[in-house]
């Protein structure tokens, strides 16, 4: 008898694919239905943001970061924020402060609320999404009555946030966060005792502690490994270390536990923003510098300064010292960090963009490798994957 | 004389049987259609949502208009197929899923075929589904049906001898293997009671062999696109849509036969036992069908292994011993039917 050499099947998950998450495209190659190499192709989002931002001063460099990652948009414009506010050694006021950790928090529990389903989706159960969505659409207005727009925000800028919170916001959002609880509650009880979901999620794509630091994963797919590494806790920036909140950190590394993770820092960031709701107080939204924010209206009407002013911010833009620095924040998928290096001009000189997902995507290969090919719809829900930040 | 023979003998019979397929058939298709309605009003309930409402009073005629929408497109045939075997798979599995309602009986005598052999009947149809599933999913030439199909293949041959088993421990307490006489046998007590456990086991096989949620491998949307079917558009479409919602509903109409005393009220008492048998048939199976769509908004998707380990390591040896245990106790008590 002649031997047969059998090839192993190729298939290509996406770009056009249910289950691909946005424009990912893998490649397959399948021995039956195990998994024996999948190859991510990314570039298909790739928008040139980095080079962009290099031509726009730095207030008009904000927008981009909402279109990153556009399922937490506020939380990239805190690393964008940070970083500039770093390089020009400036400290916005203590409202602020508290008004960008109440968004930054309000974004995570967004995030999360859309990966969460969008996971319990993949392998199958479709409700959780759409309760999930609603719940989303309720804090979006939170959203929208900050910012005036539900995603693409611009709300965190370099020297405070763009305008207060209106008036009697802080009540109501803290009645409607006392209702979250509840739903997180019946989410569970939908998903987390679930046999079916269990046995889809417990020990499929492992990952241990060595192997999530050594490539290079952030957030929860870190801490599900076992590692409590939380940007928000090691080096807190804003309001973060005025408030307290637990690092959930997971055992095993496996989708499940990233997925406990997620469901516990749901939990966690409803008590953020209650303690930072308790404890902010009236005062100034923005530093008190029209070289870097613009003037009020009010002021502009009266005096020439302050159109003076107005007029260069929104022309030529601030002026930022010679340096460079990396300034890092703990969005919701990971460590999203923001290198930009100043040449004293208005605008940035280089800025590298250091998003989770990217880092995460690239772990897809050994974490499904010898798994089912249904899996593989598993481990990338649980990675958290968007193709915006990857492709930038 | 001979045309008075050939109007006796075959002209006025094959009328009355034409007539009798379309009294089951018809109501079996517009069956169908409210069935997807309601199961879309379902899970938009479950989901929060509204469900079709646009179509017609409460989008009642939603369905209608689905059907009608798809029927006018264009058939692609891939060009890779083998487009005679494309095009037979659709019409085998349609005709499979109506052909098993030849022996239901919906109320005493209400039956197209009472034959003495019907639930093996039932069970050969429901078993030749497969064929068209793999004819489909081989002949699309493509990897996403392919792979579906065979997947297909492996999970309806893995149920079908747990639903084998189950129907034998039901057989061995009628003594029939006419469906009448099986709901005859139910007049004291429905077998879901004393034979709970056959009862869930073949409720979850019926699952399988439908294809529907938690089971619904062959078309995994989350890696397959849409399994088997993912190269069918327009009426062949239609078919396997039909086919796969007429034998969900035949499969709860077996339920109620084996299990829940068909056209039997609940309690044989005054009120309850005036009201037609068919009315308790449909109320029956529209509370299996319920079951069903619930399944779906609740539960996530089983992954194959874990399905074939469902299927082969707890199923197989717990309605065997169910076997073994009820032919048991019909022998030591001498219950067995004469």
């Amino acid at each position: 008898m002649k031997e047969i050499e059998v090839n192993s099947t190729t298939i290509n998950f996406g770009p056009q694919h249910p289950a691909a998450h946005g424009v990912l495209r893998l490649v397959v190659e399948l021995d039956g239905e195990v998994v024996e190499r999948a190859e991510p192709h990314i570039g298909l989002l790739h928008r040139g943001t980095e080079k962009l931002i290099e031509y726009k001063t730095y207030l008009q460099a904000v927008p981009y970061f909402d279109r990153l990652d556009y399922v937490s948009p506020m939380c990239q414009e805190h690393a964008f924020a940070l970083a500039t506010e770093n390089l020009l050694n400036i400290e916005v006021p203590e409202r602020a402060k508290y008004i960008r950790v109440i968004f930054a928090e309000i974004t995570r529990i967004l995030n999360h609320l859309l990966n969460v389903p969008a996971y319990a989706a993949d392998i199958g159960a479709v409700t959780p999404f759409l309760w999930c969505f609603e719940e989303r659409e309720k804090l979006l207005e939170f959203h929208e009555a900050v910012s005036g727009a539900r995603f693409h925000a611009a709300y965190f800028r370099p020297g405070g946030v763009h305008q207060d919170m209106p008036e009697g916001m802080e009540d109501r959002l803290y009645k409607h966060i006392n209702t979250l609880p509840k739903f997180v509650d019946d989410l569970e009880d939908l998903l987390t005792n679930n046999r079916i979901l269990r046995q889809r999620s417990v020990d499929i794509g492992i990952i241990s502690k060595s192997e999530a630091i050594e490539w290079g994963c952030t957030g929860p797919v870190l801490r599900s490994a076992g590692v409590a590494w939380d940007l928000r806790r090691s080096q807190p920036y804003d309001a973060y270390d005025k408030v307290n909140f637990d690092v959930p950190i997971g055992k095993k590394g496996d989708c499940f536990d990233r997925y406990l993770v997620r469901i516990e820092e749901i939990r966690q960031s409803i008590s953020i923003i209650k303690q930072c709701i308790n404890q902010i107080k009236p005062g100034e939204i923005a530093i008190n510098d029209n070289k870097i924010t613009p003037p009020k209206r009010k002021q502009m009407k009266k005096s020439m300064e302050s159109l003076i002013h107005h007029f260069k911010l929104f022309t030529e833009g601030y002026r930022v010292p010679n340096g460079e620095t990396y300034f890092a924040v703990e969005a919701p998928k990971g460590e999203f960090g923001v290198f930009l290096v100043s040449d004293g001009s208005s605008k940035p000189y280089r800025c590298k963009i250091r998003a989770p997902g990217f880092a995460h995507l690239q772990a897809l290969d050994f974490l499904s490798r010898g798994h089912l090919m249904a899996d593989i719809a598993a481990i990338l829900g649980s990675l958290d994957i968007v193709f915006g930040e990857v492709d930038r | 004389m001979l045309n008075q023979y050939f109007f006796d003998s075959f002209l006025i019979p094959g009328l009355i049987i034409i007539a009798q397929i379309l009294a089951v058939v018809v109501p079996v298709l517009i069956c169908v259609a409210f069935l997807v309605y309601s199961e879309r009003k379902v899970l938009a309930l479950i989901q929060l949502r509204r469900g079709p409402n646009i179509v017609g009073p409460f989008g009642l005629l939603q369905s209608f208009a689905d059907a009608l929408k798809l029927l006018t497109k264009e058939n692609i045939i891939p060009s890779g197929s083998n487009k005679f075997v494309f095009l037979l798979a659709p019409i085998i599995t349609m005709v499979l899923s109506l052909a098993g309602w030849a022996v239901i009986p919906f109320a005493p005598g209400l039956v197209v075929s009472d034959i003495n052999v019907g639930i093996m009947y039932l069970f050969a149809v429901s078993s030749l589904g497969v064929y068209g599933v793999i004819m489909a999913g081989w002949a699309s030439n493509s990897k996403y049906p392919f792979l579906g199909a065979l997947r297909s293949a492996a999970q309806m041959v893995s149920y079908e001898v747990s639903i084998g088993f189950v129907i034998i421990t039901v057989l061995l307490c009628v003594g029939s293997l006419n469906l009448t006489k099986i709901v005859e046998a139910q007049q004291t007590v429905w077998f879901a009671i004393p034979l709970l456990p056959m009862f869930v086991i073949f409720f979850i096989s019926a699952l399988a062999e439908t294809n529907r949620l938690p089971f619904d491998l062959p078309e995994d949307e989350s890696t397959l696109v849409a399994g088997f079917f993912t190269e069918y558009s327009s009426s062949s479409f239609v078919l396997f849509f039909l086919a796969e919602y007429a034998s969900m509903i035949l499969m709860s109409s077996m339920t109620v036969i084996l299990f829940m005393g068909g056209w039997l009220p609940p309690f044989d008492i005054y009120p309850l036992n005036v009201v037609p048998g068919i009315v308790w048939f449909t109320l029956k199976v529209i509370f299996i069908l319920f079951l069903f769509i619930w399944v779906r908004a609740t539960f996530p998707r089983y992954r194959y292994d874990q399905l074939m380990r469902l299927g082969w390591k707890v199923f197989l040896p717990f309605s065997l011993l169910w076997v073994v245990v009820t032919s048991g106790f019909l022998v030591i008590f001498d219950k067995l039917p004469s």
